[in-house]
């Protein structure tokens, strides 16, 4: 199998994640339910003609695209891939609201074609006239690592050398509104420090883009090597376990080779029990780290795990903020990312520093 | 990497059928199923002509024996009705019994509920079950739930290419032995989402569509579903299965063009075939049948026509659209053409381009306008959607 | 007249969100499409809708626009002929 070697990150989040020369040495903290992506400088990025039509969503995906070009060195990848769970949510909103407000009319066109969910990947390409493959996956919390496997696949065709590859999700503030209505975000303010031990149902939303150049071959500034991704529709919570190690063991390596467990707990007493039968058991020796409490739930938030994983194996650092419980690794070779949302839409990613 | 990727079932559920033989008997009939709406209340009810299936809401939950419970959208349930004949017809008795995966496609999703309910949900929680269904994921979820599947599971959605993206991936998985078995698709209900977008767009045409005609005045949306079932040839062997047709050939690339329009040169369009022929390793000239995008908006039939022209040259083989028979259907429309694809090899037939009368001038490209009986062995297909989204699939008898 | 010119470019900058671009910078008679402003099919698409519900003007071929949206003297010029509202 070809080596897949992740060698640019670029994250744009409800934290100062827009240098990539630092590591979440300086939190923000906030105590609401809902947090947004701070803004990046637009125009730094989007020539103002273009971004006039794009939410908030598409703006953060073609900036966090062009940052990890950047950092990468390449101008245009041989394939663009993307990953968004709820599309672009802003403009689809715009619509029906507009079309149900207006009956049927006046309606403009401007919002209909940006809310089609392959527009952030389309208007990257459109900006870098980039003509190759270009791929968008809507599978709710798998929508990223659907994209990690493709790119893996296209390395093992041989087809490809760099691959940008991402995830993005904004917020809608009718449809947040609903999610509060069914008890998906919590009905109670919970604060960034509290929300993981909140014992309540629901969680915290958030909103963001994260970007990734992948590469055949190794550079100087890569930050590590994408080993193995697995995503999985549905597993029963007594066969957690199971799954993990079926996964350790299709890469040949054992739970003690893992020097860091990136969990995705957010903080929902409903479904945190995946990742708390992990935490008690297969991993109870191992350094265990989450990252929602920083960043908010959302479908492609794993996508900032998987900028978290990077960011370690390249400094050999774990930020406080980050740890979960008091075990300690001295260095980071392999460090295992596993995610699910409400039950479904579980993944595994394996890391490794190269 | 040069394993065959075997089609081994197909079902489909469209405006002219909702199984694969009703659908094949309407296209040898050259009966369309384009019509006024009646199954979703719009004001443009008068304006447009759009590919319906007749089957309401609740008689789907009634042939799905779904609980009164149930917060299937309509694309959920068309795509579960396709997705299950597709496995019935593949003789798959156990759906585990090798790696199987589900790759669907959507663009609609769960909008028919939240357009429907939208401002209700602030006030009455009567129908809150759907909030949750809205998400392009859902309606996958809800198939491989049926369908028994629990691994491997995702959706693509680029637009109006979507679902040929379904099958391309698919047949990557199961060449790279990811997968041993996958059902890949694509399912869109009518909404009224749609059916406002595109008219913003004006390229709803007012009356039936007539793909690659001079005088085309735009397209009919269409609902359907569709899907297929690929095996590796290790299970096609080992559990000696019925071999439809193999998928031989794919590719995408982007017209980085415009957000919604194709280019004039349609390079887009004719990168995914050149791609799909490198895949394939056959030539143009080895091509029987093309199954166009030809949606009959003005934009599309040129752009395509000329990308066509570009890879074929002079000889263009026989071609046709068959969106006149069932509308656009969106993410749907590159699955469903699928199955037409396998049914013109199968049965050695080009389907006719229903509703044409003159050559485009500057392409002068002629469609087949009526049922051709021909020994066929390789059809390629087209599909094309906003953000500049070309696929290209080419399906083969043999290989 | 003049008002009317005003109000369309106040209009054409809200609507299709040039927000870089003041009033002063659209002269009467520049192009709007191409080397002008720059606007593109869609802009084309909006400004039909502006016409059917502010002025009362319905468009049926996207094709008839590209005349009438010039310039914003002939797209007054137009608007004062045509309107129903």
């Amino acid at each position: 199998m070809n080596s897949c070697y992740i060698n640019s990150v670029a994250c744009v989040s409800a934290q100062n994640t827009l240098r990539n020369d630092h590591f979440l040495e300086e939190v923000v903290f906030y105590d609401e339910n809902i947090i947004s992506a701070i803004n990046p400088v637009y125009k730094e990025y989007i020539p103002p003609a273009a971004a006039r039509r794009m939410a908030k969503g598409v703006k953060i995906g073609v900036v966090a695209s062009a940052m990890a070009l950047k950092e990468a060195y390449i101008t245009i990848p041989d394939a663009i891939i993307t990953g968004t769970g709820m599309g672009c949510l802003q403009d689809s909103e715009k619509f029906v609201s507009s079309m149900i407000t207006n009956d049927e009319q006046f309606l403009t066109p401007t919002s209909f074609i940006q809310s089609t969910h392959n527009t952030v990947g389309a208007q990257i390409a459109l900006g870098l006239q980039c003509k190759a493959y270009n791929f968008s996956y809507v599978n709710g919390a798998v929508s990223f690592e659907s994209c990690l496997i493709d790119a893996q696949l296209m390395f093992q065709e041989q087809e490809v050398k760099h691959i940008l590859v991402g995830g993005v999700d904004e917020h809608g503030a009718h449809t947040n509104n609903l999610h509060k209505l069914i008890g998906h975000i919590k009905k109670e303010p919970v604060s960034t420090v509290q929300l993981l031990n909140s014992k309540t149902p629901g969680t915290i939303f958030g909103e963001g883009a994260s970007f990734f150049l992948l590469s055949d071959k190794k550079e100087h500034g890569s930050y590590g090597k994408l080993v193995d991704v697995e995503i999985i529709n549905t597993i029963k919570l007594e066969n957690i376990i199971d799954r993990v190690l079926h996964f350790l063991n299709r890469n040949g390596i054992s739970v003690e080779d893992i020097d860091a467990v990136i969990l995705g707990n957010n903080g929902d007493v409903e479904f945190d029990n995946y990742y708390n039968k992990l935490q008690d058991g297969l991993f109870k020796n191992t350094q265990q780290l989450a990252y929602k409490h920083l960043f908010g739930e959302y479908n492609t938030v794993s996508a900032t795990g998987f900028w978290v994983g990077a960011k370690i194996l390249k400094s050999q650092t774990v930020p406080n903020v980050l740890k979960i419980n008091n075990k300690r690794s001295n260095s980071y070779k392999n460090i295992l990312l596993y995610n699910q949302y409400r039950g479904e839409n579980h993944s595994f990613v394996l890391l490794q520093s190269c | 990497m040069s394993k065959r990727v075997a089609i081994t079932g197909m079902g489909i559920i469209s405006s002219i059928g909702n199984s694969v033989e009703e659908n094949l008997s309407a296209l040898l009939k050259s009966k369309h199923g384009i019509s006024r709406i009646s199954n979703i209340h719009t004001r443009h009810k008068d304006e447009i002509m759009v590919g319906e299936i007749t089957l309401s809401n609740e008689e789907l939950i009634e042939q799905l024996n779904l609980p009164e419970t149930n917060n299937y959208s309509r694309t959920a349930m068309l795509g579960v009705i396709a997705a299950k004949q597709a496995v019935v017809n593949a003789n798959i008795t156990n759906i585990n019994d090798c790696k199987t995966g589900l790759i669907s496609a959507t663009s609609v999703g769960g909008m028919d509920m939240t357009e429907k309910y939208y401002y209700e949900y602030l006030e009455d929680n009567t129908n809150h079950k759907y909030i949750g269904g809205h998400h392009a994921g859902d309606s996958t979820h809800k198939i491989a739930e049926q369908l028994g599947i629990t691994n491997f599971v995702t959706t693509i959605s680029t637009a109006c290419s979507s679902s040929a993206n379904a099958i391309m991936l698919g047949a990557r998985m199961i060449k790279s032995g990811k997968l041993d078995r996958v059902v890949v698709g694509g399912a869109d209900c009518l909404s009224k989402f749609t059916i406002n977008g595109f008219k913003t767009l004006m390229i709803l045409s007012e009356t039936y569509c007539k793909p690659f005609d001079r005088d085309r005045s735009g397209l009919n949306l269409g609902e359907a579903a569709a899907f297929l079932v690929l095996e590796s040839e290790e299970i096609v062997v080992k559990q000696n299965k019925k071999v439809l047709a193999y998928i031989a050939g794919y590719g995408n690339a982007n017209d980085a063009f415009h957000q919604t329009a194709s280019s004039g040169d349609g390079e887009g369009a004719t990168l995914a075939m050149q791609a799909a022929f490198k895949v394939s390793g056959l030539q143009p000239n080895q091509i029987d049948y093309i199954n166009a995008h030809g949606t009959a908006t003005l934009n599309n039939d040129l752009s395509e026509s000329v990308a066509i022209q570009r890879v074929f040259g002079e000889n263009i083989p026989d071609l046709s659209s068959t969106k006149a028979f069932t509308g656009h259907t969106l993410a749907a429309a590159a699955a469903i053409e699928a199955v037409y694809s396998v049914l013109a090899l199968q049965n050695n037939t080009i389907f006719p381009n229903l509703n044409y009368n003159n050559a485009i001038e500057q392409t002068g490209i002629v469609p087949v306008t009526s049922i051709k009986k021909k020994n066929i062995n390789h059809v390629l297909s087209n599909s094309f959607g906003f953000g500049g989204n070309c696929s290209t699939l080419i399906f083969s008898k043999k290989l | 007249m003049e008002a009317l010119k005003l109000e369309l470019k106040e209009k054409i900058i809200e609507q299709l969100n040039l927000e870089d671009i003041s009033i002063e910078e659209i002269g009467d008679n520049d192009p709007l499409f191409g080397d002008g402003l720059g606007l593109d099919s869609i802009d084309a698409l909006e400004l039909i809708v502006m016409l059917d519900k502010d002025y009362g003007i319905k468009l049926t071929d996207p094709k008839e626009g590209k005349k009438i949206f010039e310039s914003v003297a002939i797209m007054a010029a137009y608007i004062t002929e045509n309107r129903t509202k």
